[in-house]
């Protein structure tokens, strides 16, 4: 186990150093100059901008800015934005607000999106199981602006339940309608895998065991059904908490929540480099980690896997 | 993780062999044609395929359903001049913009981005992924390591983020620039899809057989393994063809997709979000569209991947 989790490790090294590098050199490479743009509609004076060039460290050649911000990277420090912000100041601004409101849409994902497909699954060819199969082909293809603001219209402005933009971004319960849009499409994937697994699993051997040994019908469905159908939903599952966080982008327009996805998109915008790759960093490292948290449950799902 | 993914792949092909093994009393038929009969019978690939048909028909002609110039703005139907239901497949229709563009005309013209961006990226990345994953798959070892470590490194980045910031890189962005940046983000999914397919593909009988008979490499990878190999990658492929027309609306929807000579209905959902409350239909008929055009797309995807997938049956 211990020696499994430190070559896995190990493996994430290459992927992260790679993801890291892809970006910072595909934000660099970016045409137009965030420096002259400060001075706005105004000529900028060349020697200013050569001083502020040379203090950001921006007159370097890519390669040493990059080796120079690899280096500090790995001492904790994320650089500045161009404003003289420090770039982890700004990512524990926006983090917080943007875990929560991940964390939130993934718990909404996983309990109904797996609870939905069970009872499709278990109902297959019913009425149940096809009304599951519409609402989540619906779910997939209305995109994610548009559900944003069919909800927002009818939760906020005709029921007036919410407000239409949340006015606090680390209030949970403010959350909770953007937590939703954000996790609709996911939870519509949750649902269908579910129902795929267990239709598949539902017919096998050891069930037919569990229910001829006299199990009570609960224990079949949670402990045999339910645990043997899971390791797909969780592999998708695994990848969805990192895009949910990078993904956020939309629905935090639309509900004005200040989280990472607002904060990047102004970013990239204003061709800030070192805001974009600081926020990549962080994205990747939660994507990293939480591929190596579902290979761990692999093994808890299904004893038959052993990580030696 | 890719080899659970893979796992369920195998069973495909692996399915497949049993079936051509037994005797059939009619002409033997091969998987596609087998899926094809399979296919005309279910009545949501009907649908959604005359929805297809229809959609592209739009796409190529859109002179065909109105003769209205979508970028024609009359400001004496400014502001946003409500539905007009008689008038079918008239200018009013739909009502007009903010603009007094015709609303039904904008929709009409929106199709071609959509349609375009979808059909060029979804090719892009089968070839691009096809032929990594069949290459990785194939030759293992370096070749593998390599190819793998790269869709890595490519699946650690959020695929809305990274289009951002290349699209950041365009001063003018055509349908072409979507493409370009849609493939250069998305072809890894399909090199996972194509690699494990190719590698459960690769131990048949038939590819040691063919090995044996001399057969050179070229040969067996593109006449043996390939149309063995291709049925997952092709589920894959329609189902994310309606995602990538959600993913181009909702990056020209920030504004940082397709720009405003080019008539997508992502600019327009855009521009209608400010008058909401006012004028509803103006967001709905464009969003509307595009759900209808994502929804064939998934639905065509979801019909042949239980054609081609025995297994469902």
């Amino acid at each position: 186990m211990g020696r499994f989790v430190a070559r896995r490790l190990l493996q994430m090294i290459p992927v992260f150093l790679g993801t890291t590098t892809l970006i910072f050199f595909m934000v660099r490479v970016l045409p137009g100059d965030p420096v002259a743009a400060m001075w706005g509609d105004k000529a900028p004076d060349p020697a200013q901008v050569a001083a502020f060039k040379h203090r950001m460290g921006l007159d370097k050649s890519m390669i040493q800015q990059y080796v120079d911000y690899m280096a500090n990277l790995f001492t904790g420090n994320f650089g500045q934005t161009m404003a003289g912000r420090k770039v982890i100041d700004v990512i524990g601004e926006a983090l917080p607000v943007t875990v929560r409101l991940a964390l939130l849409a993934f718990a909404i994902e996983l309990v109904l999106g797996v609870a939905i497909g069970l009872i499709a699954g278990l109902k297959r060819g019913k009425s149940v199981d096809k009304g599951t199969l519409l609402f989540t082909l619906l779910l997939i293809s209305i995109p994610v602006p548009v559900l944003g603001f069919i909800f927002q219209n009818i939760f906020a402005t005709n029921l007036g339940w919410v407000t239409p933009t949340v006015q606090d971004s680390m209030n949970l319960g403010q959350l909770l309608l953007p937590a939703v849009v954000l996790g609709s499409l996911s939870l519509a994937y949750v649902a269908r895998l579910t129902r795929t697994s267990i239709v598949e699993n539902v017919k096998s051997d050891y069930m037919r065991t569990a229910v001829a040994k006299g199990l009570p019908k609960r224990k079949v469905i949670g402990t045999h059904l339910l645990r043997n159908s899971m390791i797909p939903v969780i592999t998708f599952l695994g990848t969805d908490l990192g895009a949910l966080m990078g993904g956020a982008i939309v629905t935090e327009g639309i509900f004005n929540v200040k989280g990472v996805g607002n904060a990047l998109y102004h970013a990239i915008n204003l061709k800030e480099g070192a805001t974009v790759s600081g926020f990549v960093v962080v994205l990747v490292l939660v994507f990293l980690a939480a591929s190596l948290i579902v290979d761990l449950l692999y093994a808890v799902l299904d004893p038959r896997i052993r990580y030696a | 993780m890719p080899d659970l993914i893979e796992k369920k792949n195998a069973a495909i092909p692996a399915q497949r062999g049993a079936d051509s093994a037994e005797p059939k009393p009619e002409k033997a038929r091969s998987l596609g044609l087998d899926a094809w009969h399979d296919l005309r019978k279910r009545p949501i690939f009907i649908v959604s395929a005359l929805l297809i048909v229809l959609l592209v028909l739009i796409a190529a002609a859109p002179g065909l359903f109105t003769s209205v110039d979508p970028r024609a703005g009359d400001l004496r139907n400014h502001y946003l001049t409500k539905p007009d239901w008689s008038d079918v497949f008239g200018a009013g229709w739909f009502g007009y913009d903010g603009q007094g563009r015709s609303i039904f005309a904008r929709v009409i013209y929106g199709a071609r981005a959509s349609v375009v961006v979808g059909i060029c990226v979804t090719v892009g990345v089968t070839v691009l992924g096809g032929l990594s994953g069949m290459l990785a798959g194939y030759f293992g070892g370096w070749v593998d390591a390599v190819v793998s470590r790269i869709t890595d490194i490519f699946f650690g980045v959020p695929l809305l983020l990274g289009a951002l910031v290349i699209l950041n890189a365009f001063s003018v962005r055509t349908v072409w620039s979507v493409v370009f940046a849609l493939v250069a983000l998305g072809w890894t999914q399909m090199t996972r899809v194509m690699r494990g397919s190719v590698i459960t593909v690769k131990q048949a009988d038939y590819v040691t057989a063919a090995k044996a008979l001399g057969a050179g490499t070229g040969r067996i990878m593109f006449k043996h393994i390939l149309p063995n190999a291709i049925a997952p990658v092709i589920v894959v492929a329609t189902i994310a063809l309606g995602g990538y027309i959600a993913t181009e609306a909702t990056l020209s929807f920030l504004g940082i997709g397709l720009q405003d000579p080019t008539i997508s209905w992502g600019i327009d959902i855009n521009s209608a979000q400010k008058v909401i409350r006012t004028a509803p239909f103006a967001l709905f008929f464009p969003a509307g569209m595009l759900s209808i055009t994502v929804l064939a797309f998934i639905m065509l995807g979801d019909a042949v991947r239980d054609a081609l997938d025995p297994k469902l049956r």
